[in-house]
Formats: C-alpha cells, sequence, structure tokens
C-alpha cells in the first residue's frame, strides 16, 4: 500500500511540473500579447486605417499605406513563390527520389536555414542595384525566396501523403504522368497545401530585415512595383527608433495591426485544416 | 487470339516474380487467374498494360501482343495502351475530390477533354449496373458511396474510356458477399463486349465467372485450360 502512496505523490508532482512548464512556456507568450494590445489598442482609431502617415513634428495621421504595402508586397511574393515552391515540392515528391532529388532537398534544407536579413542583401544585390531604385518587388523576391524552401518541403510531404492508388487510378485510365501529378495529386493535395501557403504568407508578413533594403519605406500610397513601398513591419521599426512619443504610439498600434493580421491567417489555414478533414472518409 | 504472352518473365529488383509464362486470351472470353498470394497474378495483369513498369527497379523480358501487336514495339505509347487495356484495381480507388458523375468521366476530363458526358456519364453506369442505385445524386462525393458501389464506380470509370480489355486485380476481394455476387454478375454481362482477365484468391469464384482458368504458382504458369477442366479434372497434381 506503501508504494500506491508513493506512485500517487509522484504522479502528482510530475502532473505538476508539466503544468508548471506550461504556464513558464506560455508566460513569454501572453506578455507579448498583453503589452501589444494594452499599447496599441490607444493608438487604433479610423484614421489609423485610413490616413497616411503624418509628416514629422505633427500628431495623427495613420498607417494605411503601409498595411496596403505588405498586402502589396506579400501579393508579389506568393505570385513569384508559390508556383515555385509548390512546383518544388510536387516534383521532390514525384521524380525526387534520385540525386536530383536529393540536392534539391539539400539546397531547400540550407537555403531554409539562411538568416532572413542575408536574403535581402541578396535581393538588394539582384533587384535593386540593376533597377537602381528599391521597389515593391524587390521586397516581394526577399519574401519569395524565405516562402519557397518551406513551400517546397510541406508540398512534398503533403503530395507524399495522397494514397498510390489513386495515383494508379489516373495512369490506368490512359491519363499521362504530368497530368496525373497536376489534376489528380496536386488537386488531392490541395487543401493541405493551401494551408501551407498561408502559414508561409503569416510568416513572410511578419518579416522586417529583408524589406530594409529591398521595399525600403515610402510615406505616400504606392501602386507601381517598381517604387520604393511602406511596409507594416519596415514602418514598425523606423517608428519605434525615431524620437516622438506619437510615433511610439503608432508603433504600438502597427504592431497590434500586424499580430491580428497574422493571427487571423494561422486561424484561417486551420479552420481550412479541419474543413479538410472533415471532408475526407 | 486477343491477348497472346510469350514466354513472360518479370522481376522486381532481384525477385523473380514471373517465370517464363505463356498464354492466350481469346476475344470475348474471361479468363480467370488463381494460386496463392505472392505467386505473380498481379504482376501478371499488369504487365499487360504496362503498369508493371512504373514500379521502380522493374524490368521484364519476353513478348505480349494485343490484337497481334507488341506491347513493347517502338510505336505502342503506354498511356494511348491504357486506354484500349483498363483496370479495375483490388480496393476501391475513386477519386476522392471528384463527385460520382465526375469519377465516371475522370478518363475524359483528365485527358483534357471538357464538358460533362452525361450520356457518357449515363450509360457507363448502366453498364457498370449502378445507374439506378446513383442517378438522383450524381453530384454527390464519390466517396459516399458504399464500398461495393465505389468498386462499381470504378469500373464505370473504366468502360468510360472504351476499352477492348479489362483488367481485373481482385476486384471483389475488399466486398461483402452480395457486393461480390453483383459485381460477378457484371463481369457475366461485359463478356458481351469484352476480354476480361480476372485475378482472384477465390477458386469458387473463378468457376462462376470464367471461360478459362490459370493456375500460378511461385511465378510459373502450372495450369491453363477450360475452367471446367482445371476444377474437374486436373492435369496437374500441383492444382
Amino acid at each position: 500500500m506503501k508504494s500506491l502512496a508513493r506512485r500517487r505523490a509522484v504522479n502528482w508532482l510530475m502532473t505538476g511540473l508539466c503544468g508548471a512548464g506550461l504556464v513558464i512556456a506560455l508566460l513569454p507568450l501572453l506578455s507579448v500579447l498583453w503589452l501589444v494590445v494594452s499599447h496599441g489598442f490607444r493608438a487604433l482609431d479610423l484614421d489609423f486605417f485610413t490616413a497616411l502617415p503624418s509628416p514629422v513634428g505633427e500628431t495623427g495621421g495613420g498607417v494605411a499605406n503601409a498595411i496596403l504595402g505588405t498586402g502589396y508586397i506579400v501579393a508579389i511574393a506568393c505570385a513569384i513563390g508559390v508556383p515555385l515552391g509548390v512546383g518544388a515540392g510536387v516534383f521532390l515528391a514525384e521524380k525526387g527520389d534520385g540525386k536530383v532529388g536529393e540536392a534539391i532537398r539539400f539546397t531547400a534544407e540550407v537555403l531554409s536555414g539562411v538568416p532572413s536579413i542575408v536574403v535581402g542583401i541578396v535581393a538588394y544585390a539582384l533587384v535593386v542595384i540593376p533597377m537602381r531604385r528599391f521597389s515593391a518587388l524587390a521586397g516581394g523576391v526577399a519574401l519569395a525566396v524565405l516562402m519557397v524552401p518551406t513551400l517546397a518541403r510541406s508540398t512534398e510531404e503533403l503530395v507524399r501523403l495522397v494514397p498510390g492508388s489513386l495515383r494508379e487510378a489516373s495512369l490506368a485510365l490512359g491519363v499521362p504522368q504530368w497530368r496525373t501529378s497536376l489534376r489528380v495529386v496536386l488537386r488531392t493535395a490541395l487543401g493541405g497545401i493551401t494551408t501551407a501557403i498561408l502559414l508561409a504568407v503569416a510568416r513572410a508578413a511578419g518579416e522586417t530585415a529583408p524589406l530594409l533594403f529591398t521595399s525600403l519605406n515610402n510615406q505616400y500610397w504606392n501602386f507601381s512595383p517598381d517604387q520604393p513601398t511602406a511596409s507594416l513591419t519596415v514602418q514598425i521599426f523606423n517608428y519605434a527608433v525615431s524620437p516622438y512619443a506619437d510615433w511610439h504610439d503608432k508603433a504600438w498600434g502597427a504592431a497590434l495591426v500586424l499580430l491580428l493580421l497574422v493571427g487571423a491567417l494561422s486561424l484561417l489555414a486551420r479552420l481550412l485544416t479541419r474543413s479538410r478533414f472533415g471532408l475526407s472518409r | 487470339m486477343k491477348i497472346d504472352v510469350q514466354d513472360l518473365n518479370a522481376w522486381f529488383k532481384d525477385t523473380h516474380a514471373l517465370r517464363g509464362v505463356t498464354l492466350a486470351v481469346p476475344q470475348n472470353t474471361v479468363l480467370a487467374i488463381i494460386g496463392p498470394s505472392g505467386c505473380g497474378k498481379s504482376t501478371f495483369v499488369r504487365c499487360i498494360n504496362r503498369m508493371h513498369e512504373l514500379v521502380p527497379g522493374s524490368r521484364q523480358t519476353g513478348r505480349v501482343l494485343v490484337d497481334g501487336h507488341d506491347l513493347h514495339g517502338r510505336s505502342v505509347d503506354p498511356v494511348d495502351l491504357r486506354r484500349r487495356v483498363g483496370m479495375v484495381f483490388q480496393r476501391p480507388n475513386p477519386f476522392p475530390t471528384m463527385s460520382i458523375a465526375e469519377n465516371v468521366a475522370a478518363g475524359l476530363r483528365l485527358n483534357g477533354i471538357p464538358g460533362d458526358h452525361d450520356d457518357l456519364v449515363e450509360q457507363s453506369l448502366r453498364k457498370a449496373a449502378l445507374w439506378e442505385e446513383v442517378k438522383d445524386r450524381l453530384h454527390h462525393g464519390a466517396t459516399s458511396l458504399s464500398g461495393g458501389q465505389q468498386q462499381r464506380l470504378c469500373i464505370a470509370r473504366s468502360l468510360a474510356i472504351g476499352p477492348e480489355v479489362l483488367l481485373m486485380d481482385e476486384p471483389a476481394s475488399a466486398l461483402d458477399p452480395i457486393a461480390t455476387a453483383k459485381i460477378e454478375e457484371l463481369i457475366r454481362e461485359l463478356r458481351e463486349q469484352l476480354t476480361i482477365v480476372i485475378v482472384t484468391h477465390n477458386m469458387q469464384q473463378a468457376a462462376r465467372v470464367s471461360d478459362a482458368t490459370a493456375f500460378f504458382y511461385m511465378g510459373e504458369l502450372v495450369e491453363h485450360g477450360p475452367t471446367e477442366q482445371i476444377f474437374t479434372n486436373p492435369k496437374e497434381s500441383r492444382t
């Protein structure tokens, strides 16, 4: 009986330790959330979402161009990165068993380990210098480079999950290999791939370093891909290091908006995953 | 002879799965292939529509002729061949992202012929004896059907591209007795239009549906002849 009591005590102790670990792990997350919400909420008003930044020394104004700019740059990044990443992933899953596949996989792994600021420098050298100006395109290229390796690996995993029997069914119907890959295998994995894309977008939207010397910043609206463009993350950086109290508030507000955007994307990704599982057998 | 197999050998890497098989199937007959697990039955049918060569590390020797043409002849495109030699697999494998109707029309749509192909869908489902059961829910997901219905859907899908030969790899092994009976009845009807090669574990099934039976053992063709003779008066003691 004594051993039973002891076992119970150890059980309690261990459960308690695990719980404590959970609380300690969650503390930083909660404190970040609390800090951003409590500081950022004050800055949010209608102007914040609709107006341009105010000139130095004046209060008021908003970050509407940065919100739009982030969307714009991320859209360019998707236009470049999604076809490349998903295409590479499908290739790796369908044909990537040889040496070429190994090489691509290794490259993707190395690429995903490259610090984002280095990616920014590469985009600077490849796009900004030849074009002789900072641009949304350069920012999009930098973010696309960051998206490709993660997208390629997760697409590969998802495509490998598609049962081989479906591939055989399609081939046995006299469908060529490439159409089978595209219209049966990719389509079956599409739900998961959508989720992977949304998560990649959420991560890309939160990047500052690769944008600092690619898309730079802009005080005004910009809709052309060859001009410097404002983004939320760079705006936060600039406002946060400025000496003005009003800009500090704006930085907190922008941080909150960014957090909400990324959170909404992650949530959407989770919902899509759930409905995908709901559809399956 | 619709299908003529001459001295066919097949390997998976180092495993010699088929050893010098020679047999022929006349037009509009059903050939049943029986034998224990791993004796090369599935490999044999997969050689007839060149699905075998899709397995990494596989190779084969010998000749397979359909309508007198060597399948490995230079002018034969495996994709084109598979449109003439359809295949039904052991487990029902409808496309889960497509509706019932889309599944039947998949062979055409995936090959880039757009449209709903309503007439073809109805015809094919009728041939597969599934029309009455699904006509009111053609646009439901294919996975909402029962296993037996899914398998008949797969048969309809194969029939829709108008094959001359239908290969069936244990089409009823994952099904209950009633669904199996339906599939067997279907095979007897389809013989009017097609040449069928069916792999089965089930001796009674072979006796019920086939004109000729081939018994495989350890990759070798042990005995091949009219079904009645194989079952009542086998020449080989191993049978």
